[in-house]
């Protein structure tokens, strides 16, 4: 309480009285956390974008899902139309990423691809999140016998190598985005579940559900209000990382010739269409499609990995 | 240990089953019979056909002959080639994907396994850096692109690498270095992270208490336990790689499983890729069982936690 700039020595008997005062008690403030409380997901978001990697990350994938919403409406070319005149050319001012074989403009084919794999990644892994947290949920849940069989049958699926049944699906069905969608998530679904089910059996033994079942709680609202709030890092993480082999898998598919038909693009067409093009020096052709692939799956796996390490609620500090 | 065999094994019965099924339901609910092309229009010739591959059998019984062509190992003719059988097609083609694979699956262990090791031995270092750069450039580039970029640049623009074919072991670098690098990024990253968790364990102070030399406390010590992991994902990751030669055998040109596979979708020859897939599908569930066996063996745990029941 002394004020720095009038310091000097006293001698006791000239201490006035009027220099002390009653502390003024401030009012109800003593017991308040000075620091506003951190929620979870705050916690989270701070720790992730401590993360530059997987802030880099999730920038590109904003731009990336910025140009496939508006990369194809921006460009003055169609996706599908051909122009033979111009065919086989190098990136130029006209044309950013070079033409195709048939003219086609390669910088509008290429968010058009970004848009497929997005929306290929994208609806895939929230089927599989849904079916997941279902199936998951309810297994992990109810446990016992009904668990006991219920993972009898994942174990039997998650035996089968996926992407044959996939191709197998693909070949009966006819290549279609639905098709993929579909055959992607009949056996996508299973490492869900079983992500979902190992949370909720470990978060159900813990007091703070056991107090919300002795005050009454029904079971839709403990599993809606207790357990799968606290099974989200998880989750969302698995989600992250369901993407990127989502894409892979429309990619490949497309380039074995069961994706998209042409003359609509997808990645994996517009890699498979290069292949014969590439010893004759078209490297515009391979190089695009190939890059935005690869960056998007690396984007997707930065960001997982930055997830993961921001939701794990043991590394939190 | 007998007891969890024979439960793996039912379930892997139970897996192919499943399969095979889903294949025969696949192949009935194909609109149109494989004989609609123009060169059998002959009804008497399309009925004796069709009795030849027993297709005016009832359902059931037609399910039956295709369980038993399973279990006998006959998948029958090539619908589109009627001199080859699918046999012969598996024969042909299958040791060369399997080469292939198995090489592959040798390197991307070997060099995963270093690579993460030393990353974890150099935690924060350099290497740690470099390795875990390269670990998730390698998941990200899919293996096909790989492909691609290396025929183009090392085998067209630098000529040092034959760009196709699998005719000798200088052929067969390129397409195992486009296979492998995915699996071998995997491989680095889990065994660096299993490691980290190793090196802090009381049992490694001892061992470096004892005074033992540094290479044998990480051989010996350390990476029996580090590989746990590893050998978890090692039979989903052969049925990743060994699927992936499809891809990769296209590219090169490699006459494995993969261009007879393709070449069956693209003729839309469906006793063939029901055949592959069926035969292949097998294999690979045959290879996860091998897998969960050597790991029950390795990991006396295994037991306690599946009663348990949580995984």
């Amino acid at each position: 309480m002394t004020n720095s700039t009038t310091t000097k020595i006293v001698s006791p008997q000239n201490v006035k009285d009027e220099w002390f005062r009653p502390k003024q008690k401030e009012q109800g403030r003593a017991e308040s956390v000075v620091r506003p409380s951190l929620s979870y997901w705050k916690d989270a978001w701070r720790r992730l974008r401590k993360n530059k990697l997987a802030m880099v990350g999730l920038a590109f994938l904003i731009f990336l899902l910025f140009m496939a919403i508006f990369g194809p409406i921006l460009s003055p070319y169609s996706v599908t139309a051909t122009d033979y005149p111009n065919q086989n050319k190098a990136p130029s001012l006209a044309h950013w990423f070079g033409t195709d074989e048939a003219g086609r403009d390669v910088f509008t084919r290429t968010w058009y691809g970004a848009r497929i794999s997005l929306f290929v990644g994208v609806m895939a892994a929230l089927i599989d999140f849904f079916i997941g947290i279902v199936y998951g949920g309810f297994s992990g849940y109810k446990g016992g016998r009904t668990d006991a069989i219920m993972m009898r049958i994942i174990e039997v699926l998650y035996g089968l190598p996926h992407l044959l049944v996939v191709i197998l699906l693909m070949v009966v069905m006819g290549p279609s985005l639905t098709t993929i969608i579909v055959a992607l998530t009949v056996t996508g679904w299973v490492g869900m579940a079983r992500i979902v089910r190992g949370q909720v059996l470990q978060i159900k033994n813990y007091e703070f559900v056991t107090a919300s079942k002795s005050f009454g709680a029904k079971t839709s609202r403990i599993i809606g209000k207790n357990l799968l709030p606290n099974t989200m890092g998880p989750i969302i993480v698995q989600m992250t990382l369901t993407v990127p082999g989502a894409i892979f898998a429309e990619a490949f598919l497309s380039f074995l010739g069961l994706g998209v038909a042409a003359p609509f693009a997808s990645w994996g067409v517009m890699t498979n269409d290069a292949l014969p093009v590439i010893l004759s020096g078209h490297w515009w052709r391979l190089f695009f499609p190939a890059f935005f692939i690869s960056l998007t799956m690396f984007a997707f796996n930065v960001l997982g990995d930055g997830l993961q390490d921001a939701l794990d609620p043991k590394l939190r500090r | 240990m007998a007891k969890y065999i024979i439960k793996r094994f039912f379930m892997m019965i139970a897996t192919i089953l499943i399969i095979a099924t889903l294949t025969f339901a696949l192949m009935h609910t194909i609109p149109g019979s494989p004989f609609d092309d123009e060169r059998t229009s002959n009804p008497t010739i399309q009925a004796n056909l069709e009795k030849f591959y027993k297709l005016d059998e009832p359902m059931h019984i037609q399910y039956l002959y295709y369980l038993k062509s399973i279990v006998t190992f006959d998948f029958g003719p090539s619908i589109k080639k009627p001199n080859e059988s699918v046999n012969e097609l598996l024969a042909r083609g299958f040791p060369i994907s399997f080469e292939l694979g198995m090489v592959t699956i040798l390197v991307a262990l070997l060099s995963g396994v270093t690579l993460g090791t030393f990353a974890a031995l150099r935690h924060n270092g350099i290497i740690d850096y470099t390795a875990m750069t390269f670990a998730v450039v390698g998941i990200s580039v899919p293996n096909f692109v790989l492909a691609t970029l290396l025929i183009q640049q090392i085998a067209v623009n630098l000529e040092w690498l034959p760009p196709a074919t699998w005719s000798s072991p200088l052929h067969m670098i390129l397409p195992t270095l486009a296979l492998a690098t995915g699996p071998t990024a995997i491989i680095a990253r889990l065994t660096r992270s299993s490691m980290l968790e190793v090196l802090t364990q009381d049992y490694i102070k001892m061992a470096r208490a004892k005074g033992l030399s540094p290479v044998r406390i990480v051989v010996r010590h350390a990476l029996r336990n580090a590989l746990m992991p590893v050998v978890t994902i090692m039979g989903t990751m052969l049925a990743g790689i060994l699927t992936g030669t499809f891809v990769i055998e296209r590219i090169f040109a490699i006459p494995g499983m993969g261009k007879y596979f393709v070449e069956s979708i693209n003729n839309r020859d469906y006793p063939v890729i029901m055949g592959s897939t069926v035969f292949y599908s097998a294999f690979l569930v045959f290879m996860l069982f091998l897998v969960d066996i050597v790991y029950g063996f390795l990991d006396p745990r295994i037991k306690l936690h599946r009663k348990e029941g949580d995984a």
